[in-house]
């Protein structure tokens, strides 16, 4: 069914990048919006704007039956969830197939295949995907073999977890029992879901996922990969594309991977599959899938052209796959920094507020996604992402150097923004030989420390 | 009963804290005309009200039409859905203009998912204007009818 009008159940540069494909094809946009977000650049460039509710996401972004019942409302065809808010909730996805909207996303079974860490770790087992050495306990006995079996350090994870929320470090067999009694308790009030899991700790790992997109009927081809391992706190701070220093031969078998595990799960849409890429063993892990379009997708875009938003509303109107394995071709390479109103300098802390000035880069090469122009609200209701500063060149030092001229070029007046912190860590040499792990900002926000304190003292 | 000097100073001042423009009295033969703002032509409406919220959409036409005469209470809607003005199909509505109602008087139902949730009036005093239609999706914060508060 061609899709001729879609809600889009979202705010921010999300919001505005689904009105910008939708404009090219000549598909309305509604866009669901808090009375918070009610002068944002995306509702004054969507066809239409409803108000849901108010700032608070619990009384408006959050609301399954008022998002489902503004798409009936205004004659709908289909749902655009973006990510974060409801994009991976199946709830929505359940009431959009009742209702006869088309949810553009995974089917409300998919999502709670990979929503359920446990059971997303047993789809890959079964797909002939490696996971991390590890497995469901029940019991503090049962965690004690597996524990013994793993080795030192592992992690404990909620099932219902992910993203990096629910999980504890172990680095003695001894601390087990009151580790795994903490995590269940956790866990449970945080996820509604007791149950945990092992899992082999890899102390020096790098985070990869691959882009992928499925029809629901079984053919699944991937975009490449992701490397997505500038983290702080497991948020993604610079992602690039293609992972830098990794041999063609374990890029080759990850891809593989993501293939077949979107495979045996007739996977519909366009998806992420992560994984830990163990430095120390050579080997990677499946770590989990992320059922939406993610914030880092235009790396991808910069490097195979293709239009991924395009491809997801080709999907969910029934037109499967525009696109065979052999059309996918990757050129040179993209890197994306996200600009977010928060202060390194007092912890990241966000510093929401009015932006007096807003001049964000241009150029060849460069992508700007955002929602943020001067005299722009940035409000507290709402995650600190301002924009997503994308450079695409011939290669990565290339890119490394035009991202540097983006980010000197960008000018935030009015909020405190972390676009220098950016340029610190372009200027890092370990970031610049590249293929750093997780580990990497930790380590260079302790070494800037280090280097402040020296410089305070002598 | 006669008007004093200090009674019109009085009325005065109420009437420039008020949002109302003019203001006749009569009492006992005593005719007592008042204007707020000198020169101002007598216009009943929207220029003098206040403008509501400043709530600026610059994209969107304003949803719902002016006032049409000042210090009107506004009934907000308190969340997304389609509006009822009657309990079922077929029966009498809540509210008509001209109807009383009280702070607690339901005046429509809003459907979220075939969820019925009844609307109050909030305001005591008479409908003067219904704006949201029967049956159509009013939107969280959207005026749904104005009540001249009254006893």
């Amino acid at each position: 069914m061609a899709i001729r009008r879609i809600l889009i159940a979202n705010r921010g540069e999300i919001a505005l990048r689904v009105i910008r494909t939708c404009r090219a094809l000549g598909i309305e946009t509604v866009l669901a919006a808090s009375k918070t977000d009610l002068d944002s650049l995306p509702a004054r460039l969507a066809d239409r704007t409803v108000c849901i509710g108010p700032g608070r996401p619990a009384d408006s972004y959050l609301r399954v039956d008022t998002i489902v019942q503004a798409a009936l409302g205004v004659k709908a065809d289909a749902i655009h969830p973006g990510y974060g808010f409801l994009s991976e909730r199946a709830v929505l996805a359940r009431l959009c197939e009742r209702e006869g909207l088309i949810f553009i996303g995974p089917t409300s079974v998919q999502i709670e295949a990979v929503g359920d860490k446990l059971r997303a770790r047993a789809e890959a087992e079964a797909a002939g995907v490696p996971t991390a050495p590890g497995g469901a306990v029940e019991t503090v006995r049962e965690a004690m073999v597996l524990g013994r079996e793993v080795g030192m350090p592992l992690l404990i994870k909620a099932v219902g977890g992910g993203g990096g929320r629910g999980m504890k470090r172990v680095d003695r067999l001894a601390d087990i029992p009151s580790a795994m009694e903490l995590a269940e308790a956790e866990a449970g009030s945080a996820f509604g879901d007791a149950r945990v899991y092992l899992e082999r700790f890899v102390e020096r790992g790098r985070h990869v996922e691959v882009q992928i997109l499925g029809d629901g009927k079984g053919r699944v081809v991937q975009l490449g990969e992701r490397d997505c391992s500038v983290q702080r706190r497991f948020q993604k701070l610079i992602e690039e594309t293609p992972a830098p220093n990794l041999s063609a031969d374990l890029r080759a078998r990850i891809h593989g991977a993501a293939v077949l595990f979107a495979e045996r799960l007739s996977y519909r849409n366009a998806g992420t599959v992560e994984f830990l890429v163990d430095l120390e063993r050579d080997a990677f892990y499946f770590l989990e899938m992320n059922a939406r379009i993610q914030v880092e997708h235009p790396v991808t875009e910069a490097v195979t052209g293709i239009d991924l938003v395009a491809e997801q509303l080709a999907i969910a109107e029934g037109r499967g796959l525009r696109l065979k394995q052999s059309d996918v071709r990757s050129d040179g390479c993209a890197i994306e920094c996200r600009i977010n109103a928060e202060d390194p300098a007092r912890d990241f802390h966000p510093s929401p507020g009015t932006v007096r000035a807003a001049v964000w880069p241009s150029g060849d090469g460069v992508r700007v996604d955002t929602h943020i122009a001067s005299g722009s609200r940035i409000s507290p209701y709402y995650d600190s992402l301002m924009a997503k500063i994308i450079v695409h060149a011939a290669d990565r030092p290339a890119a490394l150097e035009g991202m540097r001229h983006a980010l000197a070029a960008t000018r935030i007046e009015g909020v405190a923004t972390n676009c220098a912190f950016h340029l610190d860590v372009l200027g890092d040499r370990e970031f610049q030989e590249g293929g750093v792990d997780t580990g990497f900002l930790p380590r260079f926000l302790e070494r800037q420390r280090v280097d402040q304190e020296v410089r305070a003292h002598g | 009963m006669t008007l004093t000097a200090k009674d019109v100073a009085e009325i005065m001042r109420l009437l420039e804290q008020s949002s109302f423009d003019s203001l006749s009295l009569e009492i006992d033969g005593v005719k007592l005309n008042l204007q707020r703002g000198s020169p101002a032509p007598l216009r009943p409406t929207a220029a003098a009200t206040p403008a509501a919220e400043s709530q600026p959409v610059p994209s969107a036409p304003p949803k719902s039409k002016p006032p049409s005469e000042p210090g009107l209470a506004e009934v907000i809607s308190p969340l997304l859905g389609i509006f009822y003005r009657a309990p079922k199909p077929g029966e009498p509505p809540f509210v008509e203009v001209g109807s009383q109602v009280a702070e607690d008087t339901v005046i429509g139902i809003i459907e979220v998912m075939k969820l019925m949730n009844s609307v109050r009036a909030g305001a005591r005093g008479e409908v003067v204007e219904i704006l949201a239609e029967n049956g159509a999706l009013v939107e969280f914060d959207e005026i749904l009818l104005r009540v001249r508060p009254g006893a």
